[in-house]
């Protein structure tokens, strides 16, 4: 029978299948941990007197608690500085391996991962983390799971799940120029809502999709969560391998011959069928940002505040008059007049090298405006090693941006890096609920260059309008 | 995990769609590395407010809480799911879960039952006309009561039947043991391996 990439992967994956209530038994390959989610995973096990079933199938970095400056000094905040010292006392007791704060490979998690070489086509990839959809972009089913099942793949390194359900997401014609995966990404959760991917995994398939990177591809997966789906996947190709080739945990000699002819298998068979299907055109796409205080409230960067009057659905309505009061903004206002006090430059979604050479290009020759300050956070101390190898630590330096050590930093603010009550920020992370970024912080969700852009202009804006500055007001 | 069978409380209208994660409890409150203790982090933001439903009686004392459609998107943190427990909820209907946050209450106790918009429109017009009433909510029958309103839900079989017997998910998966073994031997051996090698 014809069969989608997600039906492939499950299928090689099901331990035992489900019988009476309950589901199918699940391997998983990878298991990726960090200081937030698994402590009280640990705790169980040792109360169970468990031990962690296969180490050598899971590895841990801090990330999310840690301070982007002064990375020697012990961490400020006690109760931070209390669970990164249980992630390494846990990790030190179950045999797990950690890159700590200051070590050359620590980095947000899902940097870490494909960065190395472990996330790898057909494998399933779990993490306490929601934002574990990033390593669908190899052709991984990958899936935030909640503290119960990092406790559940620790000791068995398994998971009962039901098969989800599959959704083509289909890009079709290219993109322009200054259009990037991150506006593709906010246009598809536009698109069907924060919840019309329940339930499913999204396959993003197209011309658009197969010609971006595989740091691109992983803006596109990461936030599949925020359209409601546990999973996105892109199926492997040429331009997969040669981002795995090499890398310290990809195979090698004749394991990678045998290991590529197992990934060409990974493609949605012609003729299988999706449970649901939508289609995007990427020739119309350009610059997307959200106003309101949820992913799915996004718009092009060329449009106004939207008038809630104007919304049929009054669940959707009531929502969009609550955003627009906590955003403190009018309807009719033209999205490129918002000011903004913060750019945050980073995160899962945009923290990789490709993102910090993007931005560092539109920042070359400028200054970030006055009054707002720019937080560039590398998604890894791999990506700053290269982005200083490369110069570009010097670009940010000079525009008046800050350079920092690697962490998830603003785009969640559990360090330090916050938005003060009512401060207004353009930000490359991926959620704009409200105080993600700091109670009382208001958060519009841009791409790299819309957030380079904005850091110059003050307000948001696209590489083009610091071209022909006359034209942004024009355009419109 | 304590049994779950039936369970009658005061019902709390939360009319609101799209509750996400952050917002059942923000990321400062995640530092603790308890299992316990997180009822001071729910709705942290909307508490401030004092027209916040949970801050009038007889609300305060809820112990079912019937939301808006997607509730519980976002982060995967299980705390959100141990706030309301902690708070005293042992119950959440919405129209439609999150998928992590319904797994995850599942997981710790909590039921997230499925219920049908009309009939939360229903229940929200209930509880605001009759503040204090109480709602039961029957796992095995999968009904929800409350005065001369009845409906039903829907929950996953497995998770139903976890619950009915506070059964542990860990304990029931190593029954299977030997076949998770029978797995790893087949395993292609080019698959990764954390396992520190030169250079990293």
């Amino acid at each position: 029978m014809a069969k989608t990439l997600a039906e492939k992967v499950w299928d090689r994956h099901v331990v035992r299948k489900g019988t009476g209530a309950e589901p199918d038994l699940l391997y998983i390959d990878l298991h990726l941990v960090h200081e937030v989610t698994s402590p009280q995973a640990f705790d169980g096990l040792r109360l169970a007197g468990r031990p962690v079933r296969r180490p050598d199938l899971t590895i841990a970095t801090e990330d999310h608690n840690v301070p982007t400056v002064g990375i020697d000094l012990p961490i400020a905040d006690p109760v931070s500085r209390t669970q990164v010292e249980t992630l390494r006392r846990n990790c030190a007791e179950f045999g797990v391996r950690l890159h700590p704060m200051g070590d050359r490979e620590q980095g947000i998690v899902h940097v870490v991962g494909p960065q190395l070489g472990l996330t790898q086509p057909g494998t399933t990839v779990v993490c306490g983390d929601s934002h574990t959809s990033t390593h669908g972009a190899f052709g991984a089913l990958a899936f935030g799971i909640g503290t119960s099942e990092v406790e559940h793949v620790l000791a068995t390194q398994t998971l009962p799940l039901r098969p989800f359900k599959t959704m083509a997401v289909t890009v079709t014609g290219a993109l322009r120029p200054g259009v990037t995966a991150k506006d593709v990404i906010l246009a598809v959760i536009a698109r069907i809502g924060t919840g019309g991917g329940q339930g499913y995994v999204l396959e993003y398939r197209g011309p658009a999709i197969e010609k971006l990177s595989v740091e691109a591809r992983m803006t596109v997966c990461n936030m599949s969560i925020e359209a409601g789906a546990r999973a996105g996947m892109i199926a492997p190709d040429e331009t997969t391998f040669a981002y795995l080739k090499g890398r310290p945990h990809a195979p090698s000699g004749e394991q990678w011959d045998r290991a590529v002819a197992s990934w060409r298998e990974l493609r949605t068979d012609d003729g299988a069928e999706f449970d649901a299907e939508v289609v995007i055109d990427a020739d119309e796409l350009t610059p997307f940002v959200t106003w309101g205080t949820n992913p799915g409230q996004g718009l092009p960067l060329s449009a106004s505040v939207p008038d809630p009057e104007r919304i049929a659905d009054e669940n959707e309505r009531v929502a969009a008059e609550k955003a627009l009061s906590y955003m403190d903004l009018t309807p009719g206002t033209p999205l490129r007049e918002i000011s903004v006090d913060t750019v945050f430059l980073g995160s899962c979604t945009n923290g990789r090298i490709e993102d910090l050479r993007a931005a560092a290009d539109v920042l070359r020759g400028h200054r970030v405006a006055d009054g707002v300050r720019m937080l560039v956070v590398p998604g890894s101390m791999r990506v700053r090693a290269q982005a200083e190898a490369e110069g570009l630590d010097e670009v940010f330096l000079a525009a008046g941006a800050e350079w920092r050590q690697a962490g998830c930093s603003m785009c969640l603010g559990m360090n330090p890096d916050q938005l003060a009550p009512g401060e207004r920020s353009a930000s490359t992370s991926n959620r704009n609920f409200e105080g993600r970024q700091g109670k009382g912080g208001r958060t519009h969700l841009v791409s790299p260059l819309v957030a380079a852009a904005t850091a110059v202009r003050g307000t948001l804006s696209s590489p083009e309008d610091l071209r022909t500055p006359a034209a942004a007001g024009a355009e419109n | 995990m304590e049994p779950f069978t039936t369970h009658t409380g005061v019902g709390v209208p939360l009319r609101r769609s799209n509750v996400d994660t952050d917002q059942i409890i923000p990321a400062v409150y995640l530092k603790r590395v308890t299992r316990t203790g997180f009822e001071d982090g729910l709705f942290a933001a909307w508490r401030s407010d004092e027209q916040f439903v949970l801050n009038q009686e007889p609300y305060r004392a809820g112990s079912v809480l019937v939301a808006g459609p997607d509730f519980g998107t976002g982060s995967s943190r299980e705390h959100a799911v141990w706030a309301l427990s902690d708070y005293g909820f042992r119950v959440v209907l919405s129209a439609r879960f999150a998928d992590i946050f319904r797994g995850n209450a599942g997981k710790a106790g909590l039921l997230a039952a499925v219920c049908e918009q009309s009939d939360i429109e229903l229940l929200w017009k209930l509880l605001e006309t009759e503040p204090g009433t109480e709602v039961t909510v029957d796992l095995r029958e999968k009904t929800v009561r409350a005065k001369d309103f009845t409906a039903g839900f829907a929950v996953d079989d497995y998770t139903r039947w976890r619950l009915l017997d506070g059964l542990d998910d860990i304990a029931l998966t190593l029954r299977h043991a030997a076949v998770i073994d029978e797995f790893e031997q087949a395993r292609a051996d080019w698959l990764p391996v954390t396992t520190p090698i030169a250079g990293t």
